[in-house]
């Protein structure tokens, strides 16, 4: 843990040589998020709500699931950025080091720009605060934080299964993309939304809606049902069988020799 | 002539290499088109009298947009064009006898068309065997699909000329960063890749037709599900062409302005 603190804070000095362009990140996570809010915007100018939900509950959900995968994505970018650690051979420098590979790949790249993204979501966030009449006692509060967790944790696992899929094929593979900016992207509205088979696919293969879809519809009082306000911390152990995929990926490694 | 015809046919041939990543990325879009026909359904199933235009041409829409998502994507910039004017290996490409402007249309066109080329087809049949109403439905008259070829090259000619003003800024900026982030941004948006024109706040529509991003994506594939038809068919294919000539003549222009004065970097 001490050497990841010292890791991210060498990261976050050598980003910060380059201030205008870090800034200039920021701000493109940024717009190319606003993109999104202002499509939502446009159809709730056309509809009042979606299958019973309306524009500040749905901003509330867009808001949780944009700050869970900015947050995975700033710090779990070393997995995301993989098929280049493997074919340009650095992964051989990173197994004859004496430490864990998955701590070296998680402090390999620190993505810190990645928070413009935080920044919207904050945004939404205080806008559907505003709106939408939840009251925040202490279960609320507590939804919304294992929510985040949870989130959180699913996005690294999938950032993980994409890396651990780079030991087999060499490069990244394109379709992993519909799981995380995919999910991203259709995770604005409620999982329900698309419909049936669709939520029991996230529930059961892909746990994206047992930290968005059940939770969320404690979180706005829609469900009284103080289980799925922990669903996130089931969601959570997806990480296990994304971590064993790793390892048994790891033992398969071949050198790309480059 | 011929010589950038070449320049065209090379990336062209390159790009049709690459039919793993094609695959993949077939499926992707197959799953994505999926996802957001499931969202609009949503929409749909809440009010249909506030639907702009029926579920099977959103589909048709959709599933275009798809296929062809190559030809429109908003986020492909050729790096090599970048990194050319940064590290000032430019200088090479100006001592070659070819004009600048004209080369980097060609390689951009070609690029984008070798994606386009091997994912289309195989997108468009299997949607066209969905069930109703997620299938692609055939054009809506034999004359829209006739414009609808012509409107979908204008409107791909419109993007790259489009893009090219940005490679043009970098000659200026030498940082292209800002600018693409912003460009990028605007494209998906405004060209109707996120959720399509017809959608929009009807104000905020009227000043996206003014501007050349109503006439990339937008004009053909609203065409082809017959959203525009009669005269108003030739009246926006003939604001493509406007377009378009205004977009190269401004290119050109600031081209060789930039060229006059141009700094190589040296290294």
């Amino acid at each position: 843990m001490k050497l990841y603190l010292k890791y991210a804070s060498i990261i976050l000095k050598s980003q910060m040589q380059y201030k205008a362009s870090f800034f200039m990140t920021a701000l493109g996570q940024f717009l190319v998020s606003f993109t999104a809010f202002l499509g939502v915007r446009f159809m709730f100018a056309r509809f009042n709500a979606v299958s019973g939900f309306t524009f500040a509950e749905v901003l509330l959900c867009f808001s949780i699931i944009l700050a869970s995968f900015a947050l995975a994505e700033c710090f779990v970018r070393g997995f995301d950025t993989f098929p280049g650690i493997i074919s340009n051979g650095e992964f051989d420098r990173i197994m004859v080091r004496p430490r864990n590979e998955i701590l070296q790949v998680l402090s390999s790249r620190i993505e810190f720009s990645r928070l413009g993204r935080l920044l919207q979501a904050l945004g939404m966030f205080a806008y559907a605060l505003h709106e939408s009449n939840v009251e925040w006692t202490f279960d609320k509060i507590l939804t919304l934080i294992l929510m985040l967790t949870g989130g959180f944790f699913v996005f690294a696992g999938l950032f993980v299964v994409y890396a651990g899929l780079c030991f087999f094929t060499l490069e990244g593979l394109e379709f992993m993309n519909i799981f995380t900016d995919g999910a991203r992207e259709f995770g604005k509205f409620p999982f329900s939304i698309y419909g049936e088979s669709v939520l029991k696919f996230l529930t059961y293969v892909i746990p994206l809606a047992l930290f968005q879809y059940y939770p969320f519809l404690y979180l706005i009082g829609k469900s009284d049902n103080t289980l799925y306000m922990f669903l996130p911390l089931l969601g959570m152990l997806f990480v296990i069988p994304c971590l064993l995929f790793w390892r048994f990926g790891v033992r398969h490694y071949k050198s790309t020799g480059s | 002539m011929k010589k950038y015809l070449s320049f065209f046919i090379i990336r062209l041939t390159t790009g049709l290499q690459y039919r793993a990543a094609a695959l993949a990325g077939i499926s992707t879009q197959f799953a994505w088109g999926g996802m957001t026909l499931l969202m609009f359904r949503a929409f749909y199933q809440y009010s249909s009298s506030a639907f702009p235009m029926t579920f099977r041409e959103l589909s048709s829409y959709i599933w275009l947009q798809q296929a062809f998502l190559a030809l429109y994507m908003s986020w492909y910039f050729d790096n090599d064009i970048f990194d050319s004017i940064t590290s000032g290996s430019i200088a090479y490409e100006l001592c070659r006898p070819v004009d600048l402007y004209t080369m980097w249309f060609a390689k951009n066109a070609a690029v984008r068309m070798s994606r386009a080329v091997l994912r289309c087809m195989p997108i468009l049949v299997i949607a066209a065997f969905l069930p109703e109403p997620f299938n692609v439905s055939l054009p809506a008259s034999f004359l829209s699909g006739l414009l609808f070829l012509i409107s979908m090259i204008m409107g791909f000619l419109v993007l790259v000329a489009f893009s090219m003003l940005i490679y043009i800024t970098a000659l200026y900026t030498l940082s292209p960063l800002g600018i693409r982030v912003v460009a990028t941004s605007a494209i998906e948006f405004f060209t109707g890749a996120i959720i399509p024109l017809p959608f929009f706040p009807q104000s905020i529509r009227n000043i996206v037709h003014l501007l050349p991003f109503a006439y990339i994506q937008n004009t053909p594939f609203l065409i082809y599900n017959g959203y525009i038809s009669g005269t108003e068919m030739y009246k926006s294919i003939l604001l493509q062409a406007v377009w378009l000539l205004l977009l190269w003549a401004s290119g050109k222009l600031l081209m060789k302005r930039a060229l006059k004065k141009v700094i190589v970097q040296g290294g």
